[in-house]
This record gives C-alpha cells, structure tokens and sequence, in this order.
C-alpha cells in the first residue's frame, strides 16, 4: 500500500494506482477529458493535471502513479491555471457550435468547459473541416474533433480493427482513416464503438429519423417498426427511467406515441433466426465432410463485415441464416401482402437497433428478397429512437404499459437474450437440445456461456454427442480466437461472435454515457426479463408456428432459404447509399 | 571626433545567443520524426526570421516560398505548387544578395527534391505520406531496437540482472555493447534538449559489471530443426542465440580458434577484454548453439554438406580481409594491414614494437586501434597519417582524444605516395601535403598541395584503410556479389539459394558492431518465419513505471579512462565504469520518452518481436 495526500487529506491505495483514482478514493473528483478507464492514458489533453508539492512542473493525473508520501494538489492556482488554459485551446480548435450538435448536454468537452467556469475564449478560433461522406452510416466531422484519440484506441485495442489513425504531425496532427482512403473504401466495420467512446460530437451515426418522419407522414403508406432485444435494455436511460422502471411495455407505448401503425418486436425474429440456424447447424452437423467448421453466427452485421473485409476466405463458415432484423423484413411484407393484401412496396419497415452496422445492413442490395426498396426501410439506434421519441413531445410520464401487436410481437425469453453475448448461442443450444432429443432442456441448462467475459467456451453433451462451442464478444478478442483456430489450438464445432463487446447490450448504437462500459449492467437487465418470460424456447413461441404454417412450412424449405438466407459473400462492403 | 564604445554584449544578445545554442542541440535531438514538408516549412520560416531585409527574394520571397510550403500542408496544394516552390526557391537562389537568402532557398530546393515523394502524398491525398517511426528516440537511433528506457529504469531501481535481461531480449551483447558500442541511441536522446545525451552506453555497462547474469532466458520446445551458422561474430552469434531460444538447434562454424569475430579480432582488448567477451560467449553458447572452432566453411566443411544437413543456413562471415593502398613498398617487410596486426593481438601473439617509429595510414576507429595497440606494443614514436583534416575523420571523437593522450602524433593533410624500403624493409614513408577544398560528394575532399613530396622516417605502417569481404568462395555457390559484398533480399533471404541467409559486415559492408547484431536478430525472425513457426521473443522482466519528477539540467557524466601512464604498457581494460552514485545521477536523467510523448501512445515498447 501507498500512503499519500491529495489537498492535504491522508490517503491509502494499492500500489501501482494512479494519481486520479487515488483522488476519486479520496472524494475529490479531477476533470478527465481524453482519458478512459484501461484504454486510452495517453494524457494528451492535459486537462487532468495536478501539482505534486516540491515540483515545479506539473503531471497529468492519469498516468501517473501514485507515491508514497506524496503531496498531491489538485485545486492550486497553478493546476487551476493551465487545466483551463488547456480547455480554451481545445475549444479554440473546436466548432463550438453546441446548440445542433448531436452530443448537445451529453458532451465532455461541455461539461469541463462549463465546469472550469469557460465564458470566453481568448484565442481565435479555428478549426479543421474536412469532406466526408455524409451517406456513409458513420459520420466524422473534422470540426469537433479534440485529437484524445480513443477513437483509435477503441478500434486498435478492443476491435483489431485499425480503421482509424493518426494523421499528419505538430499542429495539423488529427485523426484520419488508414491508408487515407475515403471512408466507404475502408475495412471499418460499423461497430460503432468509436461513436460511443468519443467525448464530443466529432463522431456520430447517420441521423435517418427523418426518413421515418417522412414515412410516418405518408397515408399511403403502413409502417411497421421492429425493436432489437438490447434496445430494451437501454432505451429509457436518456429519458431518466431506471432499468426497473424502463419496461418493455413502456418502450412499446413510446413508439406507439410516434405513430407506428403496428409495433412489432424483433425478438420475435430473433425466435424464427433460432429455428433456422439451429435447424442449419444440424444439417451441417449430420454432414459434416460438406462443410468447414465452426459454424459461425452470423446475426452480427459488425462481424460479417470484419469476416468480409479482413478474413474473406472464412466468409463460408457464417451461418447463411439472416439477422433477426433482416429475417424480420420478409417475414412481415409476406405475411401482411397474404393476410393483408398489402404491397411489400407500400409498407415501410423500421428497425430500431443497438447497432450503426445495421444501417449497412438493411440497404445490402443481395438482401432485398421481397420489396425492391429494401425489406427493412430504415434503421435506427437506440439514440435516434430517443431523439424521435423527443421530437414527437413524448416524456417519460406521458408513458403507460402496452403491449406489442399481434403476431409479430410475440417473443420468447430465448430471444430477448440475443442482446447479450452468449445469448444467441445459448437460444439456439436450448432448441438445438429439443430438436435432438425430443423434449426441452432445463432453460437454464446452458447458462455456462453467459458472463461478460470475452471469449468464453463450453462442451454440452447434446444425446451423447459433445457439443464444443465458444462466445466471442469484442473483434479483438474475436481475433484471438480466430487466430487459435487457424492454428489448431482450439476446436469448435458452433461459435457465437458479437462485434460489440458484451454483445448489442454494449453496441454501438446504444445510448452514450462518457466512461462508463453499460454491456454488463444492461445485459442482467436482458437475462432477467428472460428469467421471468413465460415462453423460454424459440420453438414454443406460436407465432413462429403461425409463419411456417403461413409462409414458410418448415425451417430450411425453398421459401425460407429464399427470405431468411443469405450468402455474405456476395454483399458488396460498400453500402449501397454510398454509390 | 566621436568617442569610440567599447563593444560590450547587450543584454538581449545574450539571450538571443542562448536561444540559439538552445536551437542547435534542440535540432540535433532527435523530435518525434515530424512531416518532411512541414519541418522544411519551418526552416524557411526561420530562415525569414534571420534575413536583414534589404533584398527582394529573400526579405518578400522566403515568406513566400514558406506560404505555398502551407499550402501544401494545407492540403489546397495543386500539382502545378510543387513546381512553383521549385521555381521560386531557384529564383531565390540564383537572385539573393547573400547567403541569409540564398542558402536558405538552396536548402529548400533539395527539399523538394529529397521528399518529393512526401510533397506529392500531401497535394493528393491532403495528409503527409511520411511513415511512422519508433516513437522513443533513442531506440530508433539503436538499429536492434532495444529497450534503453526500459533497462535504464530498471538500472535506477537496482535491478541489474533484469536491466541484462531486458537488453537481451534484443540484443545478446550487453557486455560487448556496454564497453563498444557506437551508441548512435545518444546522438537521438531527447535529453539533448535540455542538456546533453544520457550516457546510455556506461550505464548498460555499469548493469553488466554488477549482474550475475544468473539466469536462463526463456526457450520455445525443441523444434528438431537444425540451422548452420557460418561466422561466430556478432551477426551470427546473435542469429544463433535467438534461434535457440525459438528452439531450434544452430551450429555456428567458426573459422578462428575463437568466437568473438571483429569483437576480438578487430577490437583491442584493452577496449574489450578478451576473458569478459569469453563469458559472455559462454553464456550464449550455453543456451544451446552447438560451436566448431577452425572450422571455415567452404573449406573444411562444404556448403553443399551444409545445404544436405541442415534445414536453413545463415552466412555471417564479417569483413576480414584488407583494403591495399596500391602504392609501391607495399609488401616490404614492416608494412602489415590493421587486419593482420588485430587478428594475431586477437589471438595473443603480440609483435614487439620496442623502440620502432610507427605511421598508421587511415582516420577511421580501426587506425585508432592500430595506434593506441602499437603505443601498447612499445613503439617508440607513433603517427597517424590521414589526408584529409582532423575534423573529417571518420572515428569517433574520444577516440582521437585518447591517442593523442597516448602520445600518438596526427598528421593530418598529408598523403601516402610511396613505402620507401631498403632490402624490402621499410625506411620511410613518402608523402605529400595535401589542401582541404570543395566538397565533393558530401564531403570536404583533399587537393594537392603547392608543395613537393617530402619522405618521412618509419620503421613500420599499419595499413588501416578498411576491410574487403572475402566473397569469392560464395560467389562460387551461387551467390550475387555487389560492389564485393555479397546479397541478400530486405528479409536477409539470398535470392535463389532456397533456405540460405545472409547479414552482418559481409552483407553490409564493414559497419559496426550493434549493425551486425540487429542484422543477426532480423535473421533470427526471418528464419524461423521460414521454418514454419512463429516463435515470438518476449519480454521477460517489467518494467517499472515512470515517475513524475522535474528535470532540471544536470551535467552529464563521462566514464573516465584509467591514466595515461599506467594503461600504454597493457592490453587491460582501459575504461573505468561509473561509480553508484553517477550511474544513479545519469539513469535519473533519462526523460523516460515511453511513458513521456507519443511512445505512450503508439509506437513505443515492443514488448515482443
């Protein structure tokens, strides 16, 4: 242990911890800006310096490790002086238009200026803007851009990604995409991660709300809008609700309240991907010499895109079955062109997803199998779900319990923990067991792949068969596992892959809050709502009955292999807005 | 008549002249390697700030030229602006009244022309085309990359053996480095800034003169693959001893009764004693390199048996043999190459010197070693006998020092015509004044002077005007020879020789000792690649954190050679190491640029390679 003081208050910490956390021990709190808990202490802001008592020059709290006997001061003249000196410089660089910026009261950079009592800035401002293409799903504006680099961080470290670097050097140093390629050209997956870590409003996804509005606008037109599992999640914690208070039902109200025709669920696709994908594994299980193993899951736009751009030759170890979202898009135009005598052209599908990759997605040309616009008209985060919410008045004391509409509302537990990682794999093992041995397994039979951990592997017997499978969250992690595979060290027969670490819960289309990871918190929240669902099998959902009877027959038939199939190959990695 | 001031220094000159001290170490440190164009921008910027103003092109034109220098880096550069800085600084060059305008603009213009490449990645893709480089400095001035802040702190907290350890992992030498090594880390050391180089080389000696070097390094499991390691310098001992860590078995073949190659048969032992450079061979062998003495390959063992019986071959043979003067007495009795004369000290066999006048012909650290070896063996009077300036000698400056310590004479602008002999002894030397004149090729070259050829009286020379590989034995086996250095690919693979490497001074050309092992631990990697594995060398010791603390300027501290009077009568270790109390002070100086700057954030410790 280290003894020391912070503003003459003794402290205690473990040796090895850092100035600032050391203070946060103490109570007293020093304004970060660049810095982010084990992934980015590069101290390059220079917002979080103190004074050591005995030395002149001052340290920047984040990566220097306490010492016994130190005399740390964080609120002296000297500390006070440069740490807003070094805010204004930053501000000086940044298009400080605050008021149509999206991170607009959630923003660091707001929050330390108006916190060290910024009022003016005594340099002239001027900042970088470079082009971009605003049609791609992730948007960089130049302008906001403060250089703490986590961007880079985020997409070096936990994704392995590289789509982000450093360019140029001493004053004209910013960040840029490698290789200085255009955007769309570039290997980026669309996790999104770089959204969600940065502090201001220099990255930030497409905003389509508008094409919703406009949708929604039309009265010859049906919408129909389907909600991811992990948007429940989250969705109430930029409208003050906690996760207790923040029900599904309450969600399904809200969306109500913006005027969606019908409020489906995606979960109840996240069901039907559960029977064909358990159905797909099988077949590829009973003939093995056919096929490459593992199978990969392939719900994850984020992971199909990292396979597509930086392990081609693996793309025909992913499952063909379609994402829940893109099942969900055939699966509600044919069954309302039969039931309704709607056409596919005139009803307009919304998807509000976790996800920026998911923009990608729904607008894959090779993907649109029953409307020629797109089976899924637009896709939407979680952010851009609240921000409509807002734009249409709705507050969270307007909100009452509801219901999602019938068919396509109906879900299962199985399907509600596909947000977290580990969750699709266990849905599909809790079906998979059925379809086997003929009767359910205890629900909670496969709940060793749960956890926030990032590669997780289990074996199941599966009727005297051993079942080796692995979780892998977060792309870096991914690429371990890949790396172990290519080299024979490990062996699976079905592994599951989330981009995002901790699976969509922590995806980056969910709500922002600066420094903190929310995938663990948020994902009890999805393990919970499972624990309590009356229905905890894909395959006991009856409104997965209604659409084989009613489309498709039976897992893997022409039509299902037709609508819920896919070959990720043949996906160009440019989206289609792009061209 | 006015009274005339007596011309006292004002004040702000001093500090302007303190500034610009301040400038001219701060740009011989090494920054993190900035954008070529926008460093260049900055020159002539600086370069406006100095002119007088009375001229055209450089009072309006280098602000000018500074200004599409910006636009470049603006990124609103056209291909046509490249041309227009090229015009404009020729303008300047060929119009300015005096240098301030016109050396300015010719630098300028050579910028263009060096990083052209540079400019053109600004106009077309807006950002600076310029790779990144290792973000600590003083490891991109170490060519094996090694850890120096890493080891220097663990020097600072005691840990020697770890320090040992530490440098190890890129470079199996520390002991021959710690007393040798050029260190072209010191001349990069971001210290430079505030006052001098940390004495990086004394303090690696100081962790070897107080470590056990009781340890084992990490090994991979035994691959069963064999490697035949042709040289046991410090190319291919360093190739060897990482191949046996990645659990491979090499056998190096060496030709001399010894291991060492230049390190004993080139460098003075007074310099690096022989028994240390034995142990720390030792313990290198001890890892698992199997090791045949007087054996040279081709010769005692073919290279076809080499190519049958092993599943990959490096070639790391040094550069052993001697450059000729070609001037007439060259082969009388009392002329004898720096080669010859190190490699018979190398093996114990010391000439006897007593009472002879000696010249040693060359300017490089070999002809100081020659001089200071030849003090050693008694001669009565030495000179070393260069034609060009003092200044221009390629040895390292304390190297100069010494001799001149030593009692050695420098004879400086003079050059050898002839070795005068009598009954094919050497009598003399003939040679003729020279005059320092236009640079030619980078440097100042030598001119004859006005002056006729004089004869100067020796009764022995020592030829010390560097090495030739011997290549004609490889060129037989296929291998391409260029400019009498044989060839290797940027991965040290010999092109058309399946499975054969090549590195060190036979690949590069006679270089120095930290060359040759960075070379030996590229083939290392390049080998085991070609094997089929990936055995990555790690890290093995942590390194202690950065502590915060002012680093206010402090002298730096020199490791001081034993005097004058009792080291020219032995071969002895002539350096001393650092006391505690200096090696702590200068350990403490180091800036710790991987915790401090950009190595903190990328491109900075390699924790595996």
């Amino acid at each position: 242990m280290v003894k020391l003081t912070i503003d003459g208050k003794a402290v205690e910490v473990e040796e090895g911890t850092t100035i600032l956390d050391a203070a946060a021990k103490a109570g007293i709190m020093i304004p970060t800006l660049c810095y982010f808990k084990d992934l980015n202490d590069i101290g390059a802001c220079r917002v979080c310096v103190v004074e050591i008592e005995g030395q002149e020059r001052l340290v920047s709290s984040c990566n220097t490790v306490a010492q016994e006997g130190m005399s740390v001061l964080t609120n002296s003249h000297k500390a006070r002086h440069a740490r807003k000196t070094n805010v204004e410089l930053i501000l000086s660089q940044h298009n400080t238009e605050c008021t149509n910026c999206v991170r607009s009261g959630n923003c660091s950079l707001q929050d330390v200026a108006n916190d060290l009592n910024i009022i003016d800035i005594h340099y002239k401002v001027d900042y970088q803007k470079e082009p971009w293409n605003e049609n791609f799903p992730l948007i960089r504006d130049s302008s906001k851009c403060i250089k703490c680099m986590r961007c880079v961080q985020v997409c070096d470290k936990v994704q392995a990604v590289n789509a982000w670097s450093v360019k140029n050097r001493g004053k004209r140093t910013t960040v840029g995409v490698t290789g200085g390629i255009p955007m769309e050209q570039s290997k980026c997956v669309l996790c999104g991660q770089c959204i969600t870590h940065c502090p201001v409003g220099a990255l930030r996804a497409r905003d389509d709300t508008k094409l919703v509005l406009d949708a929604l606008a039309d009265p010859e037109i049906t919408t129909v809008v389907q909600v991811a599992p992990a948007v429940r999640s989250a969705w109430g914690e930029s409208l003050g609700l906690t996760h207790e208070e923040a029900t599904p039902g309450l969600m399904a109200n809200a969306l109500r309240k913006i005027g969606f025709d019908y409020v489906f669920d995606t979960d109840f696709a996240a069901d039907l991907t559960i029977l064909e994908e358990a159905n797909e594994f099988l077949e590829r299980l009973n003939h093995k010499d056919e096929y490459q193993f593992p199978m990969f899951t392939s719900c994850c736009p984020g992971w199909v895109r990292y396979m597509k751009g930086h392990r081609p030759d693996q793309v025909p170890m992913l499952s063909t079955s379609k994402s829940p979202q893109q099942m969900f898009g055939p699966a509600v135009k044919s069954l309302f062109k039969k039931e309704k005598d709607l056409d596919p052209e005139k009803v307009f599908c919304v998807s509000i997803m976790p996800c920026v990759a998911k923009k990608y997605e729904c607008a894959v040309e090779e993907l649109r199998d029953v409307s020629e616009k797109g089976d899924v008209d637009a896709s939407l985060t979680t952010r851009e779900m609240i921000r409509l919410a807002k734009v249409c008045g709705i507050t969270a004391d307007a909100l009452e319990e509801d219901n999602f509409d019938n068919p396509l509302g109906i879900a299962t537990g199985a399907a509600v923990i596909f947000g977290a990682t580990g969750g699709v794999m266990e849905a599909a093992l809790r079906t998979a067991y059925f379809a086997v041995v003929g009767e359910n397994p205890d629900p909670d039979a496969f709940k060793d792949v749960r956890g926030i951990e990032g590669w997780k592997e289990a074996t199941f017997d599966l009727a005297g068969t051993p079942l080796r499978v692995a979780v892998a969250s977060g792309l870096a992690n991914t690429e371990r596992l890949m790396q172990a595979i290519d080299a024979g060290e490990v062996e699976y027969d079905f592994v599951e892959i989330m981009a995002c670490p901790g699976g969509c819960a922590g995806g980056g289309g969910q709500p922002i809050h600066d420094g903190q990871e929310m995938a663990e918190e948020r994902g009890k929240v999805l393990y919970g709502l499972d624990k309590v669902a009356d229905l905890r099998f894909s395959h006991e959902n009856p409104s997965i009955d209604m659409i084989y009877k009613e489309i498709y027959g039976e897992p893997l038939s022409e039509r299902a292999e037709h609508e819920l199939h896919t070959d990720q190959a043949t996906w160009d990695m440019v989206p289609a807005q792009c061209k | 008549m006015p009274l005339l001031a007596v011309a006292r220094p004002s004040g702000d000159q001093l500090t302007v002249d303190e500034i610009r001290s301040t400038l001219t170490r701060r740009f011989e440190a090494s920054a993190y390697p900035p954008c070529p164009v926008d460093f260049a921008s900055g020159y002539v910027g600086m370069c406006a700030a100095q002119s007088c103003g009375k001229c055209t092109p450089c009072r309006v034109g280098l602000p000018k030229l500074q200004a599409l220098l910006e636009r470049v880096l603006d990124g609103t550069a056209k291909e046509r602006t490249i041309t227009e800085i090229e015009e404009l600084a020729e303008d300047i060059y060929l119009s300015a009244d005096c240098a301030i305008g016109y050396d300015a603009a010719s630098t300028a213009w050579r910028a263009v022309q060096g990083f052209r490449e540079d400019f053109e990645a600004h106009v077309h893709t807006g950002q600076c085309g310029a790779s990144a480089f290792t973000a600590i400095p003083c490891m991109r001035g170490c060519p094996a990359r090694v850890d120096i802040p890493g080891y220097i702190a663990l020097v600072a907290e005691g840990r020697y053996q770890d320090a040992i350890r530490l440098i190890r992992k890129d470079n199996p030498f520390p002991l021959a480095c710690g007393l040798i090594c050029e260190h072209p880390c010191e001349p990069e050391c971001r210290r430079n800034m505030i006052d001098d180089a940390v004495n990086i080389r004394s303090i690696k000696r100081f962790a070897v003169d107080h470590s056990d070097n009781d340890y084992t390094p990490f090994h991979y499991e035994p691959t069963g693959k064999k490697v035949a390691v042709i040289g046991g310098g410090p190319a291919g001992m360093s190739a060897a001893y990482f191949l046996a860590l990645m659990g491979h078995a090499p056998t190096v073949f060496e030709q001399r009764e010894s291991l060492g190659g230049m390190m004993r048969y080139g460098i003075p032992a007074y310099r690096l004693p022989r028994e240390r450079l034995q142990d720390e061979m030792d313990f290198l062998v001890k890892q698992g390199i199997e090791v045949k003495l007087n054996t040279s390959v081709p010769g005692d063992v073919s290279f076809d048996e080499l190519r049958e019986n092993y599943d990959a071959i490096y070639v790391a043979i040094g550069a052993h043999t001697d450059k000729k003067l070609g001037i007439d007495g060259e082969n009388a009795e009392g002329v004898m190459s720096a080669v010859q004369i190190l490699r018979a000290i190398g093996d114990g066999h010391h000439p006897d010197f007593t009472g002879k006048r000696v010249a040693v012909i060359g300017g490089g650290n070999v002809a100081m070693d020659c001089a200071r070896s030849a003090v050693r063996l008694g001669a009565d009077h030495v000179s070393i006998v260069y034609r060009r300036r003092i200044d221009d000698m390629t040895c390292q400056r304390e190297e100069i020092d010494g001799a001149i310590a030593e009692g050695c004479e420098l004879m400086e602008l003079v050059a050898p015509l002839a070795i005068m002999t009598e009954n094919d002894q050497v009598t003399g030397l003939q040679v003729q004044k020279q005059m320092i004149s236009k640079v030619d090729r980078g440097r100042p070259a030598p001119v004859k002077a006005n002056t006729e050829p004089e004869v100067l009286p020796f009764d022995v020379v020592l030829v010390a005007i560097g090495q030739d590989i011997e290549v004609d034995p490889f060129e037989g086996l296929g291998m391409h020879i260029n400019r009498g250095m044989l060839v290797g690919d940027e991965f040290a693979r010999v092109q058309g020789l399946e499975g054969v490497f090549v590195g060190g001074d036979c690949e590069s050309g006679p270089a120095t000792v930290i060359k040759a092992i960075a070379a030996g631990k590229a083939a290392a990697r390049n080998i085991d690649d070609y094997l089929g594995f990936h055995h990555p060398i790690k890290q093995e010791v942590d390194v202690p954190t950065a502590a915060p603390g002012d680093k206010l300027p402090c002298g730096r501290s020199n490791a001081i050679e034993r005097p004058v009077h009792d080291r020219v009568d032995d071969f002895d270790l002539m350096e001393q190491g650092l006391s505690v109390e200096e090696a702590m002070q200068e350990a403490s100086r180091c800036l710790r640029c991987d915790h401090f700057g950009y190595g903190a954030f990328r491109e900075g410790r390699q924790e595996e390679w």
